[in-house]
């Protein structure tokens, strides 16, 4: 199927550079079967594709995993972008960055550094990372990042472990020098699904968080931007997921595969084309994955005639699956959806005594 | 005081949609033309009320309509911190 009207040009890109990654996060957003190095598009694959993108009209490109710093080309990767002419952050946990390595990195032209942040404490960030000293090596790089001069957003991944600890986390993203925080509650897909009943915070906890972030943001204007994104399942209506499907953004995953978001491949009877057959721009234009849900006429009736179908495009393909077992359906969190309750119902289901055993990311 | 765009922040024209955007840390601002006539003076060096000044002799327009305009722009990406404010030796301090 082709689109009859061109989409518009897409303005984000997120480059999964691997998926290796010294980390083991239980809720990594990469997906059950990770992609292995053998597998992965080579240096100048990534350099073609980056300026594919420049020249479809992508403005941002985030280059993430897994850890990126796992790539030894990372720093030619990013000049590429940057002559691509691409805005470049890096999304890294900071694990495999050197003082020497980021000085080599603004000079290949980096913009922007998001830090991920598991916890507060070394008993929060280390068990939660998986990985003993992740937050004392994490403190070490942000300090080198701001010899360096980098422009640092802190990326704060939220649950039931944390959540309380946010006052403090907040606090941390000042000590280290960052302009923006990123206060990051944890969806359920893939790995998170797996560890929901160890991770889901309270409604209570998420109630505090919101009251938090409304204070701080008033006392810290022109000091630090907060962005939060509470969970879903509290919430009446659903996250407007990815901007609406094939609207804004696309990912390439490590082996090159083009999807319109980070989980799309849950969604079994799609296919995904590779930017090793087909130019990025055609691949957004024509791939009957980005066409499947673009636009308003998948939608079911209660979605097309509501007045919010252009606030939230009828929410999360892939939750509108898991939960309501098609893809093509209301988000299962809108209060008008029919299967709103089974949210409810998983919401009931996970609210434990603190317990839940964590089911680390690792390769198979 | 005297607005700057800080490191990481930057104006540039989009030749793929024909537009000026205003591109930051995950962030890409559509720019109208009037906000792009506001962000092409802010140089880190001339003070908000010069800027002002310069719109209203360049527009012929009510200074103090101007004044209040580019007060609620530039205090909007004040706080997403893709503007910051010194005082410098700026003629209105």
């Amino acid at each position: 199927m082709t689109a009859e009207i061109a989409p518009k040009p897409p303005l984000a890109m997120l480059a999964e550079l691997t998926h290796r990654c010294p980390l083991m996060c239980p809720y990594c957003s990469n997906p059950l079967e990770l992609v292995r190095k053998e597998r992965e598009l080579e240096t100048d694959e990534w350099r073609r594709v980056f300026a594919e993108a420049a020249e479809i009209g992508v403005l941002q490109l985030h280059l993430s995993g897994g850890e990126p710093a796992s790539r030894r080309d990372l720093e030619s990767l990013t000049e590429a972008a940057a002559k691509a002419g691409l805005y470049t952050n890096l999304i890294t946990s900071g694990v495999g960055l050197t003082l020497k390595r980021l000085k080599a990195l603004e000079d290949a032209g980096l913009d922007h550094i998001q830090l991920s942040l598991q916890g507060v404490t070394d008993e929060v960030a280390d068990s939660v990372a998986g990985y003993k000293g992740a937050l004392k090596r994490k403190l070490a790089v942000a300090e080198d990042i701001a010899a360096v001069g980098f422009p640092l957003t802190l990326n704060a991944v939220m649950h039931r472990r944390n959540l309380d600890d946010l006052p403090a986390t907040i606090q941390l993203a000042l000590d280290i020098g960052a302009r923006r925080i990123e206060v990051a509650c944890v969806q359920f897909h893939g790995w998170a699904e797996k560890n929901r009943a160890g991770l889901q915070p309270t409604r209570e906890q998420v109630a505090a968080a919101k009251a938090e972030v409304d204070d701080a943001r008033k006392r810290l204007r022109g000091r630090l931007a907060i962005d939060f994104v509470p969970p879903d399942y509290y919430a009446d209506y659903p996250k407007a997921c990815m901007g609406g499907w094939g609207s804004t953004g696309l990912n390439v995953t490590p082996e090159g595969k083009v999807l319109p978001c980070h989980a799309a491949e849950t969604i079994p009877h799609l296919t995904f084309a590779n930017v090793r057959d087909a130019h990025l721009g055609a691949i957004w234009r024509d791939d009957p994955a980005f066409n499947a849900y673009r636009g308003t006429d998948w939608m079911p009736e209660r979605c097309q005639s509501c007045d919010r179908r252009d606030l939230d495009f009828g929410g999360c393909r892939c939750q509108a699956l898991a939960v309501a077992g098609d893809a093509a359906e209301t988000d299962p969190v809108c209060i008008h959806s029919p299967f709103r309750a089974r949210i409810d119902a998983e919401i009931d289901e996970n609210i434990g005594e603190g317990g839940g055993g964590l089911e680390y990311r690792r390769f198979a | 005081m005297i607005p700057a765009l800080p490191r990481g922040v930057r104006l540039r024209h989009d030749a793929v949609r024909g537009q000026d955007v205003l591109l930051g840390p995950e962030r890409a601002l559509m720019l109208d033309p009037i906000a792009k006539e506001i962000l092409s003076r802010v140089d880190g060096a001339v003070s908000e009320a010069a800027i002002v000044d310069d719109l209203a002799a360049t527009f012929g327009a009510p200074r103090e309509q101007i004044a209040g305009d580019v007060r609620a722009f530039l205090d909007d990406l004040g706080a997403k911190m893709l503007v910051t404010f010194h005082e410098g030796r700026g003629h209105d301090g």
